[in-house]
Parts: C-alpha cells; structure tokens; sequence
C-alpha cells in the first residue's frame, strides 16, 4: 500500500464564472522511503500541490490519503520546508526550532526540548549561531534552520517546497548534500517540488513532471535509479543521466510550446482609418 | 556543584544577550572625538539656536517698541503733551507699573525661569513648614479616624510638571489597557472588526473638548458625594479616550494583516488558538501596535493642556490658561516658559517610545 497517495485531486480557486481550475485529475502514489520529485514551470500549480498535501488547503473533490487514512488538516507527521523560510523573525534559531519540538512532543521537560532543539540544530550544523536572530544569518543558513525545524517536528514524510529557490548556486549545492545525508540516514519519505531537473534527477528516486497550469496535472514519471550516494561529476558523464535529463526536458519544453500554440487565437481587428483633423 | 554551574549558565548567557541586544538597538557606541562631525552636530545647532533667540530678541523689541510708540501717542492726544513725557520717562525706567504686554524677549523668559525655579524652593520649604506644623495634629486626626489636613497653598511649578506627567501616564496606560485588548480581539474576527467599525469612524475624529464634557456628565455622576480628586480622575479620562484611537486602529490593523507565510507556520506546527495569538500574531504584530502606541503618547500630550485647562486640573494647561487671566507683568513669559516646557517633554517621550519602538520592530524580509 501506498504511504501517501493522491486520488483524483481537482483544485480550483474562485466561484461562479470566475473559477480557475488550478490542477486537475492528479493521481499520485508515493511508497514509503521513497524521494520523490515533482518538477514544474513556475506558476505551474506546485506550491498548490505541496499545501494540498501537507494540509492547509483542501482539494475541490479526490483525496489525500496518508498511510492509508484520509488527511485531514495539517499534522506533524507531514513536516513541510517553504520555499521561503517562514522562521520567525523575533525568535532566535534555538527558539525557532523549539517551537517546533514542542509540538512533536508537548509532554516532555523544558530540559528534553532543549536538548532535542540542539540536536536538531547540530545536524544542519548551525550550533554556533544557535543564538542568533533570522536576520543576523545568511540565506542558506536561514534554510538550514527552516530544515531543522522541519526535521524536529520528526515528520514520517517531509515535504520541501522549492526549499533551495532563492540561494545560490554554491549553497545550492551544499543544502542538496545535507539534505541528502539527513534523509539517508533514516530514509524518511521524501517529496521536493522543484523547478530544477538536475537537482531532481541528483536528489530523487522519481520524477515526476507537472504539466503547467491552470488545469495542471502531473505528467509520465521518470525513474532515476542511479546508485546512492551520487556524485555530480560522475553524473555528468553519464550517459543515462544526459538521456533521462533530455528527456525530461524535452518533455516540458514540448508541453510549453504546446501551450502557446494553443494560444494563438487569431484576433480581427476592426477596419479603421485614423481619422484626419486637416480640412481639405 | 558542578551540575548548579551548568545551570546557571544558559541563564546568565541570555541575560547577557538581553543586554548585548539592548545596546546594538539603542546604538550605543564608543564615541570618537572627529571635529568636524563634531562641528556639524553640534557647532550647527548651537548656531541656530543662536539665530533663533536673536530673531526672537529683535521680533520682540519691535513689538514692544510698537506698543509704546502708540501709548504715547495716545496720551499725547488724549490728555497732552506732559501726561506724554512723564509716560515716556517711566517706560524708560522700567518701571514695574510702566510695562508692555506683549511677545516677552528671551531675557525676560530666562528671568522667569529663574522665578519660576525660586519659586519651587520657597513653596516647597513652606511645605515642609506646613508638615511639621500639622504633624502632630495630623497624628491625632488619624487616630480618631479623621482626614489629616493637606496642604492647599498654590503649586509650584515643578508640582505642576509632575500632575501633568502624571495625568498624561494614567490617560496613556488606560488607552492601553482599553485599546490593545480591544484591537486584538477585532483584528482577530472580521464580523467584530464590521460591528465596531461604525464605532471608531464615528468617534475617533471627535475633538478633546467633547471628550471632557462627555467624561464630566458621566464621572461627576458615578462621584458624587466621595472626596476624590475629581477633576484629575475626569482629565486623565478624557486624555486616554482621546488618544487611544490611534493604538485601536494599529492594533486591529496589525493583528488582522499578519503574513500568511507566518500562519501558515502556526498550522503546520498545529499551535492552539491562544498559543497562535500570544506566539505568532501578538509578536508580528508588535511593532504596529508600538507605533499606534507612540501616536497615542503624543496625542495624548497635546490634548492634555485643553483638557486640563477645562477639567481645572492644577496641571500646565491650567498654569497656562491662568497665566493669561492674571495679566501680571512676567505672565507672557511664564506662558512660554510653559511652552519650551511642553515642548520639550513632548519631545523626551516621543524619543522614549521611539527607542522602545525601534527594540521591538524587525523587517519582515528578516526572517523570509
């Protein structure tokens, strides 16, 4: 059985004439252990998807199911990275985080938290700002507290929204690794909504394409089984890796071209003459 | 022992960072003598001070060499020409009977400082005077259960700083005891926000002299027949429901705008109803609420003095306003001495808020 599934979800926004379907008809089964990513335009229903799985919209019609059972609302189980941090601002790191581990276990010690909140913050390596104001750390280093709060609300699943978007390539990088690493360790499930191929086929065990929206619904999968851990520079040479990649690319260029050519509409103009103020 | 050093630690380490914190706000830093920035922040104002006294000194000899110019003349024609001459001889003598009213010069306002200043010592020894006087009657009056006596003689002006202060503090704390709870809980439920919305719009541009009288029917009423203090319970009123709007209004503003990307955190971490208000609305919304606060001071500062003047509270507005009845010689420049006065605290508790302000603010962009 499926760990978390996705039953024929339909979305939409607005009422009456102005109903925009967002995405329709996604079908989605993600075993458990797996990591799975979903690969999209911008624009293209993801951040919609992510918050229809962890909880904080609910679909049109069709359903999630979590181990089986319906979800209803959000849960810790499901722990969730923004795209954009979302730490905070008044709080420190530890304080962030504590917010977090509070919540997955509301009966233990203030000593317990602390512990478990430094453990968390150990792990993406940040114990020496563990005092530290969001604003007084980098971008990489505010995800990298978005991550350990996320990690310590001890999610079955974790699902990251374009969790690495606004960092720079070399960051980039480095979170991909850390995040890797954590996930291997107890090989939680795994979803990551991205707009980047490459980190897709270096992260996931599938790929799965979003067709843009509105109307978006989820395209063929690609499976990636390289070996883990994968190395980039190996990667590259590969040739399975160039093939899978084009492909992928492929497709979503196709699906884009196809999108604009349905959206030649031909427009007539009226026939008018700029009207002249000289007197003949 | 070892384990109690543990302990402490963490305790002492977020102190410290309070403290770390509070400086890198107020930007408290080592000062380096630079005599150029020096000149600037000093030398400048210092010499616009200057041109401002000066411009001051020369506006009020001309209009007090206006009002003498007509005076004599108007002898000259009404009662001729030797009433005149002994008019002009006693101007020039400055005789106390022989003076202007008009714009005081900075010399005469510096003179009623220092009058004013005496003035505060020679009441309060007279008080002081009066206490051990009335002590031991006083010792009996309490025993058999009876009022002591008080003194009732004029305040002086320092006194009168300090009622004033007093009734702007009390005005300030209940504007924020009614507006702050007031505003989270319509920022928090749109259908209250709808049902009290009539309610602000219509009462929040209504002038304080309004304000009084509304408090006055209603406080006169609930004290009738008790010895208190009246006309200071009816100013410090009056005060806070001026100006607790502005804080009423940031506060709903600031609770019901709070950003998604932070509710949104609040769900996922599946906070209860008061652990989201008190965790993550309250806080974001702090810095709002500390400007609708720093409003509601200033407000509250600047109704004071019509409203202490109407409410007969022995407050600067009251000194002002009997200054101007009493037309003694030096009223002008006691009325601007009242006015530096003003002015300045004015601005002391706008800065204080401010400080108090720039500590609780952060950018949004910070924690995004």
């Amino acid at each position: 059985m499926a760990y978390l599934e996705l039953k024929n979800i339909y979305k939409t926004y607005g009422e009456g004439e102005n109903t925009t379907e967002v995405l329709s008809d996604i079908n989605l089964s993600i075993e458990e252990g797996e990591f799975v990513a979903i690969v999209g335009f911008t624009g293209s229903g993801k951040t919609t998807l992510v918050n229809l799985i962890n909880g904080l919209l609910e679909p049109t019609s069709g359903e999630v199911l979590f181990k089986g059972e319906p979800a209803k609302g959000t849960s810790h189980e499901r722990g969730v990275i923004f795209q954009n941090y979302s730490l905070l601002p008044w709080l420190s790191v530890e304080q962030n985080v504590l917010m977090a581990v509070k919540e997955a276990f509301p009966k233990r010690g203030k000593a317990v938290w602390k512990r478990k909140a430094a453990h968390y913050i150990e792990m993406v390596g940040l114990t020496p700002a563990i005092n530290k104001l969001p604003k007084e750390l980098s971008g990489g280093m505010r995800q990298r507290v978005a991550v350990a709060r996320a990690l310590a609300m001890k999610p079955d699943m974790i699902i990251m929204d374009e969790p690495l978007g606004a960092l720079d390539a070399l960051t980039r990088g480095n979170l991909q690794d850390q995040i890797l690493n954590i996930w291997g360790k107890d090989k939680r499930t795994a979803l990551l909504i991205t707009n980047d191929v490459d980190e897709g086929i270096y992260m996931a065990d599938r790929i799965i394409p979003l067709r843009p929206g509105p109307n978006a619904t989820l395209g063929p999968e690609f499976k990636i089984d390289f070996e883990r851990p994968r190395d980039k520079t190996d990667l590259n040479d590969n040739p399975v890796y160039k093939k899978t990649r084009n492909a992928i690319i492929e497709y979503l260029m196709d699906i884009g071209e196809e999108r604009k050519s349905e959206q030649q509409n031909t427009y007539v103009l009226p026939d008018l003459m700029p009207k002249s103020f000289v007197r003949v | 022992m070892k384990q109690s050093v543990t302990v402490n630690q963490p305790a002492e380490a977020k102190w410290l960072r309070v403290i770390r914190t509070f400086f890198t706000k107020v930007n408290i830093k080592k000062p380096t003598f630079n005599l150029s920035s020096f000149l600037k922040k000093v030398g400048i104002p210092l010499v616009s001070i200057a041109v401002f006294i000066g411009i001051w000194h020369l506006g009020a000899e001309a209009l007090k060499q206006r009002e003498i110019n007509f005076r004599i003349e108007k002898t000259l024609t009404d009662q001729g020409e030797s009433a005149a001459a002994a008019l002009k001889a006693c101007f020039a003598s400055n005789e106390s009977t022989c003076q202007t009213n008009t714009l005081p010069s900075p010399s005469q306002v510096w003179s009623s400082i220092l009058t004013l200043i005496a003035d505060h010592y020679v009441i309060k020894q007279d008080k002081e005077a009066f206490a051990e006087k009335t002590a031991a009657v006083n010792a009996k009056r309490e025993a058999a259960g009876k009022e002591p006596i008080v003194y009732t003689g004029r305040p002086s002006f320092v006194d009168i700083v300090i009622t004033s202060l007093k009734t702007v503090f009390a005005g300030f704390l209940l504007a924020f005891f009614i507006a702050v709870p007031i505003g989270i809980v319509i920022g928090l439920s749109d259908k209250l926000r709808n049902a009290f919305n009539w309610f602000i719009q219509i009462f929040k541009p209504v002038s304080p002299v309004v304000w009084y009288l509304l408090v006055f029917m209603i406080v006169k009423t609930l004290l009738i027949g008790t010895s208190t203090d009246n006309s200071f319970v009816i100013s410090f009123i009056s005060v806070g429901l001026c100006a607790m709007w502005a804080t009423l209004v940031n506060t709903a503003v600031g609770v019901s705008t709070v950003d998604k990307d932070y509710i949104n955190v609040a769900k996922v971490l599946k906070l209860g109803p008061l652990q989201k208000v008190f965790k993550v609305i309250l806080p974001s919304s702090l810095p709002l609420i500390f400007t609708g606060l720093r409003i509601t001071l200033s407000v509250a500062w600047m109704v004071l003095i019509a409203i202490e003047l109407l409410a007969q509270s022995p407050g600067l507005g009251l000194f002002v306003w009997e200054e101007f009845q009493n037309g003694a010689n030096d009223s002008n420049s006691k009325i601007i001495v009242a006015m530096f006065v003003i002015g300045i605290i004015g601005f002391l508790l706008d800065r204080f808020m401010l400080t108090i302000q720039n500590m609780v603010s952060f950018n949004k962009s910070e924690g995004i």
